[in-house]
């Protein structure tokens, strides 16, 4: 009978993953650190408030965002100067005051700014690009614990069903094991 | 060696923190090599024609050299208290200890004041016509009066703050931290103040004839930087000998390598705005003093600055991993101690030798003695104390911090 209905349901919807809940921040920190060791890479943790370590324990690699500044300022600065070189003193020259067509003093301002402006873009964007933002929907948002608790005294992982080391049965019971307070399986759209 | 690992807060209760016989030896070879140095410097004076004329200058570079480094550590005393900081306590007896020296800045001063007719042209009477309304201001002795404020002030301010940290270290009362949060905003104003005036007076007013509103924010950027190398060299150079083992770790490092980073960058953008007005102005009372330090070999010297104090610095610098690693982060900072030397130079000799960039042995020795003599009154203002406000109320606060 139930493995009926739920061969019906995997019909229209499919399994995206599990969401574990725990009760406290040393909780969060231990499943993490056990689910990074046992190999997935397809999870991630929620918590009310920044928690200091969670990178190390999730496993989380440096950020590329300073790559992407980095490249926004050398882009910036390259810009600004071939800017103003290109109008004052190669495409329409035009003697001011006695000034050279191109002088170095004098373009420093414009190239300091936007070398400061791309660099900002960068990180703007490419903040939004390396967090997948902006994203109007999760499957999480539909659970009744994380709509309950996400935002206030709840801490949970999500491990996904496209990671290559889950299991049905196995990764519930993995997720119990480390102490979680349920686990809820969540559908994708 | 050092960092977050599992047996710190072993580490921190068995750590070496008082200098001892170490910090006897310190002080008595440093003053013994300074006082040596700056006696071959005499003697080097004394013995070449116009040795003197050039010993002074040289005097007169090695003296704000060192005084940057006692108001750069008193600036960032002051700051700690004004922020209310908690992470920087177990690296602010270091600063104490450098801006403990002030009260001897005095003494230091003297060679300046017999030498005043060698260095300043108004103080010799070979001012041009351009200094003839600043007459009252550049005499000899209302600048001798405005020196005795300056000297004043900031020997009252370093007593104060480091005599009370010292206090706390037997008392444990926390009320000693509140009197110098208290005091700690006018005290920042007074210094603003009194920097910025002693940098017109002991650098600008080489030239009489010339001015910059922002030549004091220029020496201040200086004073943050040498303060902000001279932290991470120190507290490397400790660990490197036993101390302080457990209290600095790599955070603490990184927020000073951030600070100095920043400062790199002040630096630059304050050097670079006094430049750019007086270049597009084009006006000969202001551009002589950059056509002076563009000619002779001494465009040369301004090119080390250009790529040595601020483009190498701030490739080095840039990223978070060199500001992790103490032993690069203090050859960096190493780095930055020598280029603000040269940037003083820059400032200084061009008025003494407008015509050769190239530095005497009288400048090295001179250099080394009051480097020598400075490093000595720091471990002597610390001898017998801890390295580290033992019960300063944020200790464990500083201890326990970590960058996000």
């Amino acid at each position: 009978m139930s493995e009926a209905r739920t061969s019906a349901a995997a019909a229209t919807r499919t399994r995206w993953g599990y969401l574990a809940e725990f009760e406290s921040v040393d909780a969060l920190l231990e499943a993490t650190e056990k689910v990074r060791d046992a190999g997935f890479t397809r999870f991630d943790a929620f918590a009310p408030f920044p928690i200091h370590g969670l990178d190390e324990s999730m496993g989380i690699r440096t950020s590329r965002l300073p790559r992407i500044v980095f490249g926004g300022g050398v882009t910036g600065a390259c810009a600004g100067l071939l800017l103003q070189w290109w109008t004052n003193a190669f495409d329409y020259r035009y003697l001011i005051g006695g000034k050279p067509f191109f002088g170095l003093p004098v373009a420093i301002p414009i190239t300091f700014e936007l070398t400061v402006l791309l660099a900002a873009i960068g990180a703007f964007i490419g903040l939004l690009v390396a967090n997948r933002l902006p994203e109007l929907y999760h499957p999480v948002f539909p659970n009744a614990a994380f709509r309950a608790r996400a935002t206030t005294d709840g801490f949970f992982v999500a491990v996904e069903a496209r990671d290559p080391r889950f299991d049905v049965v196995g990764t519930r019971s993995f997720l119990e094991s480390l102490g979680a307070v349920r686990v809820d399986e969540l559908e994708d759209e | 060696m050092m960092g977050t690992d599992m047996n710190r807060p072993g580490e921190i209760l068995s750590e070496q923190r008082h200098l001892g016989a170490l910090g006897e030896r310190l002080w008595r070879r440093a003053a013994l090599v300074g006082v040596a140095a700056l006696a071959v410097s005499v003697a080097l004076a004394a013995a070449t024609p116009g040795g003197w004329h050039r010993f002074f200058f040289a005097y007169l570079v090695a003296f704000a050299y060192v005084l940057s480094l006692a108001l750069g550590s008193l600036y960032f005393v002051i700051l700690h208290h004004l922020t209310n900081a908690g992470w920087s306590v177990v690296v602010r007896r270091i600063a104490e200890a450098f801006a403990g020296t002030l009260p001897f800045m005095a003494v230091l001063a003297l060679p300046l004041l017999v030498g005043i007719r060698e260095l300043y042209p108004w103080a010799s009477g070979t001012a041009g016509h351009l200094a003839h309304g600043k007459a009252v201001y550049l005499s000899v002795p209302f600048c001798v009066a405005r020196w005795v404020v300056y000297l004043g002030v900031w020997t009252l301010m370093a007593r104060f703050f480091v005599g009370r940290s010292i206090e706390q270290d037997a008392s444990g009362e926390p009320s000693l931290s509140v009197s110098m949060k208290r005091l700690s905003a006018p005290a920042m104003l007074a210094l603003a103040a009194t920097l910025s005036f002693a940098a017109f007076d002991l650098l600008m007013s080489l030239d009489p004839g010339w001015t910059s509103t922002i030549f004091g924010v220029y020496y201040y950027a200086g004073c943050a930087v040498a303060v902000y190398a001279l932290l991470p060299v120190s507290a490397f150079s400790l660990q490197r000998a036993g101390l302080l083992r457990g209290s600095v770790t790599v955070e603490h490092y990184h927020d000073l390598g951030k600070l100095l980073f920043g400062f790199v960058v002040f630096w630059a953008y304050i050097a670079f705005s006094q430049l750019m007005l007086q270049w597009y102005a084009n006006i000969p009372e202001e551009t002589h003093w950059f056509v002076a330090r563009q000619n002779h070999g001494w465009g040369w010297v301004g090119l080390v600055l250009i790529f040595g104090h601020f483009l190498l610095p701030f490739l080095a610098l840039l990223s978070r991993a060199p500001k992790r690693r103490p032993a690069v982060l203090a050859v960096a900072a190493g780095w930055l101690l020598v280029m603000h030397l040269v940037d003083l130079y820059w400032l200084v000799m061009p008025a003494g030798s407008p015509s050769d960039a190239v530095p005497r042995l009288v400048d090295v020795t001179t250099f080394i003695g009051l480097a020598g003599l400075l490093v000595a009154l720091a471990a002597f203002v610390v001898r017998g104390r801890a390295l580290v406000p033992e019960r300063d109320p944020r200790l464990a606060e500083s201890l326990s911090f970590e960058n996000a």
